[in-house]
This record gives C-alpha cells, structure tokens and sequence, in this order.
C-alpha cells in the first residue's frame, strides 16, 4: 500500500497534480491511499517552500511545479519496488 | 494486479526539434507583426466597406487593430517570461537572500520577486521558509511587494501599447515602491505582528529532490503557460480593448483633462482609492486606460489606478492572514498605497 501525500492549501495547482496522482494510480492499479495535507506547518515539515509538493511512501518526489503523468507513473513503479 | 507490464521510460534529452520550432514561430510573429496596422486597414475599408474618418470606422479600426496585437504580445511575453523564470526558485532565491543586510538584500528581494516563479497559494509557505531562515522582515516585504506591483502581463500590455518607455518607468517604479515598502515596514519592529506559530515552525528537509528541467522542458512549460493564460485572459482583452474602442471613437478629445487630466490633484489619490477594492485583470484594464489617456487623463493618474488595481487585490492579501495579524495588512496595503499615489504624481509632475 502505497501512501501519497499532496501537499499544498488547495489552489488550483494542487487539485491537478491530485488528480494526475489519482489517474496514474487508477491507471497502473496499484493500491495507494491519497491524502491531501493542507496545514502549513506539516507541509514546512517535509522542507517544502513552492507547493503544489508530491511525496510517496515519505519521500518528497516533486514541489513548486506540476509534474507529468509519465513521472508520476515512474514514481509510482519505483516506490512499489 | 500489477502484472501489466510497464517500462521506466528513460528521461527525456532535449532533441533540435523543439527549439527550431521556437525559432520558426519567433520569426513568422516578427514578420506579421509590423503589418497588424495594413491588415486591420484592409479588413475595415476594404473588406467590411467602412469609411476612415468616421467614428464608426475609426472604433472598428482600432479594435481589429488592438485585439490581434495584444494577443500576440501577450503570448510572445508570457512564453518570454515563463522561459527566464524556469531559471530561478523560491529555494534559490531564499538561499540568494539568507544572510543579506537590509538595503542590499531589499533590492535584492525586489528584483527576485519578479524573477522567482510563484503561485499566490504559495505565499504563506514562502513566507514562513523565508523567516526561518533568518532573511529579516523588511526584505521579505519588498519580495512580497514586487510579486503583485510589477506584474508580467501590465508589463506587457503596457510594452504594447504604449511603448518601452512607459513599460520601463512601470517597472523602475514597481521595484522602488518594494524597495521602499520593505525597508519601512522593516523599521516598523514587524515582529510584533507575526503570528505566535510561525516561529516554531520546524522546516524540514526536502532530501535528495534536484529537478533539472531540460531545455524541452522549460520551452513547453513556457509554452503551456503562454497557452493557458492567453487562453484565459483572452475574453476579458476583447471586452476591455471593446470598450477602449467605443471611447476612442465617440468620446470627444480633450473630454476627461478636467476630471482626470494633471491639474486635477484629488484624482490621484481617488484613482488609487477606487483600484483597491477593484480587482480587475491586467489583460482587461489596459486597453481601456489606453483609450482614457487619449482623452486627455493623465499618465500618472491613469497608471497609479492600474497599479491599484492589479496589485492591491484584497482576497490575496488576505492570504497572508493565517501568518501574519491584521495590521500588519493594513500596514503592508496603507505603504503600497501611497507609494502608488507618490508615484502617480512623480509622472504627472515629470511627463506633461
């Protein structure tokens, strides 16, 4: 089971990289549990500055910018190695 | 359930195509550029039959001429600007900034708060990573000052329509207002009012995270960006440059000198005064101060309500609530103001 944090107060920006998460979680069918972390404090805990902020499995794989469903994806199969 | 079977794809190199493409565009925007006033002629007098020198004529004219135009420049500066900025962070910047004194580290602040990517969702996180890191008050005001004042797409609009000149003085004087601004609030003892939290935050480690975008990445992320908000300031151009049309044809010249012209001193303070509680798109309000301006409104006046408008927007400001009280905003909002009104009249008084 895969944990997948977004991290970001909820703009615009956030809602897509939850979404592109969900989609190429769907896609690859691997079981993952999303959450959306909107409290400041704990997205400052993972060192993140830029949101929209991605972290899989505790790791922060992507902040400041929305990544491509294709890293996504690369991410995803490499956290379930 | 994960017996598909899926390859890692290797990462991307960046390949001759994409930047050629670039290249071709830039080159046929330059070509069609310089004949937008032959072809707006030919579709008003030519192909719809009205006559020059007519009001109606005239107000076609120029809104055919005005919407290719500033779609164009828009696109062309927002693809421009996104590009530079791929070059620069919000972590970056902070670590650019860690250590600075004040002076220095607020023209520093300035100038990065134009160049750093950033999103306005992002500036409570931004604001709590640049105090802990120890970059004092002030100067993290005169990054949050420039961010809204110098904003990418007046920039361009004002490029467009009124030359580099005008653009230039818009940017000079956006970076001195945040210049200015942090290094007063700075002496304001701004500690006060920052919320308890926001000291105890504990920042934590990002790990090995390093994204190198390649040059295809930046060139389509510049281009995503031109095409999104082109595609989203698009309506409110064509209603603004609209209305600037309508102005330019049936209002008569010389019309507003009384009401906004220089030697009206109240319209100063008034123009800014009603842009504070207006929060209207960039794309949307230039063309229509482009049109007041040729009937006889001030410069400094009609550029002190722009800046009002697009950068003392309330619900942004409000943002920065959860970190900082209310009046520290009101600070922030009250300093910008007079900036912008103090600028207002520097142009009315040194361009006549």
């Amino acid at each position: 089971m895969l944990k997948i944090k977004v991290l970001g107060p909820g703009c615009a920006n956030c809602k897509r990289v939850e979404q592109i998460a969900r989609s190429e979680v769907e896609k690859l069918g691997v079981a993952a549990e999303i959450e959306k972390i909107t409290d400041y404090a704990q997205i400052m805990a993972y060192g993140v500055m830029s949101t929209p902020g991605l972290v899989i499995d505790g790791k922060v794989v992507a902040y400041g910018r929305i990544p491509t469903n294709q890293e996504v994806t690369n991410w995803l199969i490499a956290a379930q190695n | 359930m994960s017996s598909q079977k899926i390859t890692l794809t290797p990462p991307r190199k960046s390949g001759w195509q994409l930047p050629a493409l670039v290249l071709l565009l830039g080159v046929v925007w330059l070509l069609v550029w310089p004949q937008l006033q032959a072809i707006a002629d030919w579709l008003t007098y030519d192909l719809i039959g009205l006559l020059p020198e007519t009001r109606l004529g005239e107000s076609v004219n120029f809104f055919l001429y005005d919407v290719p135009k500033i779609l164009m420049l828009l696109a062309g500066m927002i693809f421009l600007v996104t590009f530079i900025r791929s070059f620069f962070s919000p972590e970056q910047t902070r670590a650019a900034l860690g250590g600075r004194r004040e002076g220095v580290g607020n023209v520093l602040a300035a100038g990065l708060g134009v160049l750093t990517p950033f999103c306005s969702c992002s500036a409570v996180p931004l604001f709590i990573g640049f105090v802990e890191s120890g970059i004092p008050l002030g100067v993290t005001f005169s990054f949050l000052i420039a961010t809204p004042v110098v904003n990418e797409i007046a920039l361009a609009m004002l490029f467009g329509l009124f030359g580099w000149q005008i653009a230039g003085l818009y940017l000079v004087s956006g970076l001195t207002i945040a210049v200015v601004g942090g290094m007063i609030i700075g002496r304001l003892h701004p500690e006060q009012y920052v919320e308890e939290f926001v000291w105890q935050v504990k920042v934590g480690q990002t790990g090995d995270v390093t994204y190198k975008p390649t040059w295809d990445d930046r060139i389509r992320d510049a281009g995503r960006s031109a095409k999104e908000i082109v595609g989203k300031v698009w309506p409110f151009v064509v209603i603004g440059i609209g209305i600037g049309a309508g102005i330019h044809g049936y209002v008569p010249e010389d019309f507003l000198v009384n009401v906004m012209g220089r030697e009206a001193w109240w319209s100063v303070p008034t123009a800014v005064l009603l842009g504070i509680p207006l929060y209207a798109n960039a794309a949307g309000i230039i063309p229509v101060v482009h049109a007041l301006m040729e009937k006889g409104a001030a410069l400094g006046t009609v550029l002190a309500f722009m800046m009002s408008v697009v950068a003392l927007s309330l619900p942004e400001m409000l943002i920065l609530k959860r970190v900082i009280k209310l009046r520290l905003i009101a600070i922030f909002i009250g300093i910008v103001a007079v900036a912008i009104i103090f600028t207002g009249y520097l142009f009315n008084w040194v361009i006549g």
